[in-house]
């Protein structure tokens, strides 16, 4: 690997885990989920609560509530909310931390009630708010009518077909059918996806992700103090984060992810890892067209390439590019912010314990994600090594 | 469509946008333009979005545009402004800004539609305070 920039391998994951299950929670609150995704997360790392000086959370809460709930005082909090792929943020948040010396022990937690909505107080946008204004008139429903405006211009400017957004959740599906925690695991055919009940144009149903209950957390330290912990840290080589708009209507491209753009060269940058060099790419799936515009903006193909890079199942157990192989946002499990278990599993591959879906000898990783409707991007590269 | 009895989600005006929605309930569609740098620009702001300048001058569009993508709705939120299946669009106007909108007057059927359609607004009095801007091809 090359040099890299001036954060690259100062910090690491010492501990990563989800909740006690992830699906169809009624029984649980969104504290509750944050709350058994730190405690898990610290007992994976053998870090006492009473180490942890800055918690990173976000979700319907201030910064006050999950630290009050699990009973931490840290001297530094972080609120950042920028949609799903917020974690990822909170990673780049947690090296400036650290480097700076204001932390040296970082919880970073996701808990979401996505299905049972339990604990998430209220929801939907206020009438003279930017989309209660300028959108909520026109009958923008759930997030698939607002990914959905990238998806057809995409199809336009590049001649992307539905077909070619439907491999993307046949190879995710088959990841998830050799993982045990997923969600959804019986095998389907693109023609499967191409029958699924209509949503939003250009979307069927298995063309959406699901919407489950769970949560997730992380421990980060210093690469030095991270020597001394129970696992294998898993260091981080490079971060990125962008936001271009809130509101989709603002997307000055529909058919680029230019916030990706910004993230994913902040972390190519940082680490000055290469795109031969990644083993496993963990690219947020809420809809079919993401990992697409994901796999375009971060440079892993040209700009139009995506639905032929994807077509044929290459990102599938056996291809050449592995890629969301916990099953995805589509497959596995998805909160609403579901960024958090992209972490989780990459973190989890590059430890070698995902046994019947175990990248062979995987080394480096990518993650990255999107908050709001292509709005914000943050992207990180993990690797065994320094 | 009885006025009295739209359920759909309306807007709450703003300072910035009050100017807007007056506009619309008069059948005509205004937007911003910087005076600093030139641009016109959409939604309503007290500075450009392009260069921070509060020199700011609302101008009448013209109404016509191209379409510049598209979803079909088929599940609809709890009340709907149209019927299911309905258009929901992004039209690109004549002096560049895009907005929101619903494309009416043509088979919410993808084969019927396609992206840089031209486009002409029609204004829809949906309440006796609110009138919202739609869109249809231009025949």
């Amino acid at each position: 690997m090359a040099s890299g920039g001036k954060g690259r391998g100062r910090i690491a994951i010492v501990g990563a885990a989800e909740s006690d299950a992830l699906g169809k929670l009624p029984q649980k609150s969104a504290l509750m989920l944050h709350a058994e995704g730190a405690r898990n997360a610290l007992g994976d790392a053998g870090i006492a609560p009473s180490e942890v000086d800055a918690v990173l959370s976000t979700g319907r809460q201030t910064a006050n509530d999950v630290p009050e709930y699990l009973g931490i005082r840290p001297r530094y909090m972080d609120n950042t909310q920028m949609g799903g792929c917020s974690f990822i943020a909170h990673l780049q948040h947690a090296l400036g931390l650290i480097e700076a010396g204001i932390a040296e022990v970082v919880l970073i937690t996701h808990g979401e009630s996505g299905r049972s909505r339990v604990g998430m107080g209220g929801t939907g946008f206020s009438p003279d708010s930017p989309p209660g204004q300028y959108e909520m008139p026109f009958g923008i429903g759930g997030p698939a009518t607002r990914y959905g405006l990238a998806a057809t211009r995409h199809m336009h400017e590049y001649g992307t077909t539905k077909r070619q957004l439907a491999w993307v959740a046949v190879a995710t599906r088959d990841w998830a059918s050799l993982n045990p925690r997923a969600s959804m695991r019986d095998p389907i055919t693109v023609q499967d996806v191409l029958d699924s009940r209509q949503v939003a144009w250009p979307f069927n149903l298995l063309d959406c992700c699901l919407v489950t209950d769970g949560g997730g957390a992380l421990v980060v330290t210093s690469a030095e103090r991270a020597r001394d912990c129970r696992q294998k840290p898993v260091y981080v080589l490079g971060t990125g984060e962008a936001t271009t708009h809130s509101i989709v209507s603002q997307m000055p491209r529909f058919h680029i992810w230019d916030a990706a753009i910004t993230s994913g060269q902040g972390a190519w940058a940082m680490s000055g890892v290469k795109h031969s060099e990644i083993d496993l790419a963990m690219l947020y799936d809420a809809f079919t067209i993401v990992p697409i515009m994901a796999l375009e903006a971060l440079g892993f193909c040209g700009f139009g390439e995506g639905g032929a890079f994807v077509e044929g199942g290459r990102t599938g157990p056996g291809g050449d590019f592995p890629m969301n192989t916990n099953g995805g946002g589509l497959s596995y499990t998805h909160t609403g912010m579901y960024g958090m278990f992209l972490l989780i599993e990459a973190v989890r591959q590059l430890r070698g314990v995902c046994e019947g879906r175990q990248v062979p000898g995987a080394k480096t990783a990518i993650c990255h994600g999107t908050g709001g409707i292509f709005s914000a991007a943050a992207t990180a590269i993990l690797s065994t090594e320094r | 469509m009885s006025q009295s009895h739209y359920a759909a989600a309306l807007p709450r005006p703003t300072p910035d946008s009050q100017p807007f929605w007056d506009a619309l309930r008069q059948h005509e569609l205004h937007l911003q333009r910087c005076q600093a740098c030139g641009q016109a620009f959409f939604y309503p702001r007290n500075v450009c979005p392009h260069c921070l300048s509060s020199d700011l001058a609302w101008f009448r569009s013209s109404g016509r545009g191209r379409l510049h993508t598209f979803v079909i709705a088929y599940t609809a939120p709890r009340n709907p402004p149209l019927e299911v299946p309905y258009v929901i669009a992004m039209v690109e106007l004549e002096e560049g800004p895009r907005l929101m909108t619903n494309l009416v007057g043509v088979e919410p059927d993808p084969k019927q539609i396609r992206c840089e359609m031209p486009v002409e607004i029609e204004f829809v009095d949906v309440t006796d305070e609110f009138t919202l801007p739609r869109f249809r091809p231009v025949a």
